[in-house]
């Protein structure tokens, strides 16, 4: 299981949790479990996220590999100048 | 992380300070900018524009227009197809107003004709018919809820109840208790900012030439920080296949976020396909003031407790940003990075977007954290001289470190910001002795850096020289570091390598120039490239001699063998390889294309040292050092220009740069003239001092360099004048007359 930090202002949508167990091996099962199980957050995802994976930002990796022993944190999706 | 295999160390030319490729071109004026281009029988398009702030368009007549002699196209909204999603839907209302304007300059009509002349004539004779509608330019009023609605239905499900339309989106990071952070500080400091919207303030505008044959073939030559970008956004608005529509990017003068979006590209295509002849457009300066994107203006309240000894027990802000009529996530990235510098218990920040009656924001060098880090440096300045602790004593002790729990979630890994500040506190710069009315400021940067998508194609030439072809527009010293790392990787001199920039249909798909990605993961992708060459250059090399593949080793720009048992052979010199290419199984080349993420965030730290005129109010900055740790320098002298470069366009945006609206919300400053961006004159040597401190997800330990800088100026600035003056300044710019006002109270 991978345990997905979620910033302060989702968490009003999901009960109040601050983190979310996700049964994944990638980012994209992350991004589909959560998809499927917490539709409160669908809008934001298809508005975009990005991901830390132990400090390092993804936004578009789907294939990332996890094992449930990193540090993973959804962000809003970064954009730069 | 991926590519941890392919490290390398011990450089010979990364690091290293070779001649610029473009430097020739561009002082004697022959390189070829977005609006050097021209073709026969060239149509010059313009656009008007509306004089309100707020309007409906009950009619447009363009039949006057089309009578001008020399017009040969009009187009409005209209013409352009039905979107095909919500993201191009806002991109055509931005280019060409809908039934409202929503904004003083926003596109209304464009026409094509046979000079400037005609078409500015043309314009004349377009009859808009307006219902002029309330207006709100500023972020404050526009969250009142009595302000009026610029768009509805534009607001997420993340905004709490009781906040109206205007307010789009709300964004919360955090972590502790806030209250019992603050019952533990001896003193709290409270403080609230206002920051003025800035423009990138790019020397070249946005300007481009399209055509489109009558099959619906499209070609665009234009100033942009994307070729690619600016081929998906025409592709989707105009409902063409992109393989039928090839961009190139010019040369461009500037950029900094604001070319990272399309102003007039899907116009001038538009107008090329209605009229059948190539279209040019070039932005007027008033245009890019009034109709592109400049920056946020922000309203932030900041609050932070310290203990007597200087730690930091707590931390909040809410930042409020306006980006225009539409939506925009500026505030995400201010309200990630505010405290991101700091080791917090207890640090909470929040975030609202608001729509105001002003153009779409577009990025400007690390979107938001400019002013939202501002906001936060000063409070901590203001501690600093309130318990008398030295500012980097301050920094040091909050700073955070490898192991950090950061303010916006995730936990740091390798940072060198601690690193920085010691060698800033050290910096002679730091010890030099102040006159009268001069005072020193400090502060603090951050930003996230990103890496994207690259394809790479690197070519061995016939005579052993190297073709590299990469997809980003060269904004930043890009084709020079990507030279650098493929002549490093394959062991020959740097001008042995050209690198030029590819049109679309050249080369695979390239995320846009921005997010400090460049060389970060175009580099990942010419060193992949580069060791694809060699390995089929080996191998050639090994069937030559009759060996495994394995018996003979890429070393010093030749194949050798790779030990004793391999026999005795003289190294094979790429060109001598190359040479025979034709013989030994064809062309050499190699190519990577990869998404190529992982990028580590960067920080900085400026001093800067001002005399304020306490008679005119006017700020003279004296001295000015930037620190940062860029990661490996590829070229240094690229490194330095983008620190010094982030360093002035931070000056400007705090001493002088600001939009001013009128009351009746039209842009009050579209020039130069009156919109004072800094020059060479109003300036310091700007020094630097670049640490390098590897980035562990780069082969050659590349870290983005150009965005950081921008961050920290605003910060240093305010604390050096706030200083100088003896009061606290809390809005930008610190004008002269903001000045004036703050020193007589």
């Amino acid at each position: 299981m991978v345990r997905v930090k979620i910033w302060g202002s989702l968490r009003a949508l999901v009960d109040g949790r601050a983190y979310l167990e996700v049964d994944a091996k990638t980012l994209k099962d992350v991004i589909d479990e959560i998809e499927k199980n917490e539709p409160a957050l669908r809008p934001q995802l298809q508005r975009g996220v990005s991901f830390s994976v132990d400090g390092l930002i993804y936004s578009d990796s789907w294939f990332v590999p996890l094992t449930g022993d990193e540090e993973v944190v959804m962000l809003p999706r970064l954009v730069g100048g | 992380m991926a590519y941890d295999g392919l490290k390398k160390d011990g450089f010979s030319i990364v690091g290293t300070r070779p001649k610029r490729p473009d430097g020739i071109e561009k002082v004697t004026g022959k390189a070829q900018y977005g609006a050097d281009m021209s073709a026969p029988g060239m149509l010059h398009g313009l656009i008007l524009r509306s004089p309100h702030a707020h309007a409906r368009i009950k009619s447009i007549d363009v039949s006057g227009a089309l009578e001008v002699p020399g017009v040969k196209a009009v187009v409005t909204q209209s013409d352009f197809p039905e979107p095909k999603s919500s993201h191009f839907r806002d991109v055509r209302e931005n280019l060409l107003a809908g039934d409202r304007v929503l904004y003083d300059g926003h596109g209304i009509a464009a026409v094509a004709a046979t000079s400037v002349q005609a078409g500015q004539e043309a314009l004349d004779r377009i009859a808009v018919e307006y219902e002029t509608l309330p207006h709100v330019t500023d972020v404050d009023e526009a969250m009142k809820s009595d302000a009026p609605i610029v768009r509805t239905g534009r607001q997420n499900e993340t905004v709490p109840s009781g906040y109206n339309e205007n307010v789009t989106g709300f964004w919360e990071f955090g972590h502790g208790d806030i209250e019992a952070g603050l019952a533990k500080a001896d003193v709290v400091v409270e403080r609230s900012f206002r920051t003025a919207a800035t423009h990138q303030g790019y020397i070249e505008p946005h300007a481009c030439l399209a055509s489109m044959n009558a099959e619906g073939k499209g070609e665009v030559w234009c100033c942009t920080q994307g070729q690619y970008m600016v081929r998906s956004e025409c592709a989707g608005l105009l409902g063409i296949d992109e393989a039928q529509l090839r961009v190139t990017a010019s040369e461009i003068g500037g950029g900094f976020g604001g070319k990272t979006v399309v102003f007039i590209e899907p116009i001038a295509l538009l107008l090329a396909k209605k009229s059948g002849r190539p279209v040019k457009i070039v932005m007027t300066r008033e245009d890019e003031f009034r109709a592109s994107g400049p920056t946020c203006s922000s309203s932030i309240d900041v609050k932070i407790g310290m203990t007597s000894d200087g730690r930091m027990t707590a931390g909040s802000a809410v930042l409020r940003m306006q980006g225009g009529a539409f939506p925009c996530s500026t505030v995400e990235m201010a309200a990630q990075a505010a405290f991101a510098a700091y080791d917090l218990d207890a640090v909470r920040t929040q975030g609202f977007n608001v729509m105001t009656n002003r153009p779409k924001e577009a990025a400007y060098r690390a979107p938001g954290a400019p002013m939202a880090v501002y906001s936060v440096e000063s409070v901590v300045d203001e501690l600093c001289q309130k318990l008398e602790l030295d500012p980097f004593e301050v920094r040091l002790k909050n700073a955070a470190r490898k192991g950090t729990l950061s303010s916006y979630g995730p936990t740091f890994n390798e940072i060198g910001l601690a690193d920085i500040l010691e060698e800033a506190k050290n910096h002679p710069h730091y010890k030099a002795p102040l006159g009268p009315n001069q005072a020193r400021g400090v502060s603090c940067g951050f930003w996230f850096n990103f890496g994207g998508n690259a394809s790479v194609s690197l070519a061995v030439d016939p005579d052993g020289t190297v073709s590299v072809t990469e997809g980003n527009p060269d904004i930043g010293g890009s084709r020079a570091s990507v030279s650098m790392m493929a002549a490093e990787e394959l062991g020959i001199p740097y001008d042995k390598v050209r690198t030029i920039v590819a049109d679309t249909a050249s080369l695979g798909f390239n995320d846009v120039t921005d997010g400090s990605r460049v060389t970060f993961m175009v580099g990942i992708a010419t060193i992949a490239a580069a060791r694809a060459a060699k390995a089929e250059m080996c191998r050639r090399v090994a069937k030559l001699w009759g060996l495994e593949e394995d018996a003979v080793k890429w070393e010093d720009g030749a194949v050798v063998p790779a030990g004793p048992n391999a026999g005795q052979h003289e190294p094979m010199t790429i060109a001598e390889i190359a040479a025979i290419a034709g013989k030994t199984g064809g062309p050499i080349a190699g190519h990577h294309e990869a998404n190529t993420e992982g990028a580590g965030v960067s920080f900085g730290v400026h001093i800067c040292d001002v005399e304020v005129d306490k008679e005119t109010g006017a700020t003279k900055v004296l001295r000015y050092t930037a620190f940062q740790d860029a990661g490996r320098a590829i070229h240094p002298d690229y490194v330095e220009g983008q620190m010094q470069g982030g360093a002035v366009q931070g000056i400007g945006w705090a001493l002088n740069e600001e939009y001013i609206y009128g009351d009746d919300g039209r842009l009050q400053n579209p020039g130069f003239l009156d919109y004072r961006i800094p020059v060479a004159s109003d300036l310091p040597p700007i020094d630097t001092v670049i640490l390098e401190i590897p980035n562990p997800g780069h082969p050659y330990g590349v870290r983005g360099v150009g965005e950081t800088p921008i961050v920290p100026p605003l910060g240093a600035l305010s604390n050096a004048i706030s200083r100088a003056c003896g009061v606290r300044m809390t809005q930008l710019p610190m004008s002269p007359p903001r000045v004036l006002a703050a020193l007589k109270g």
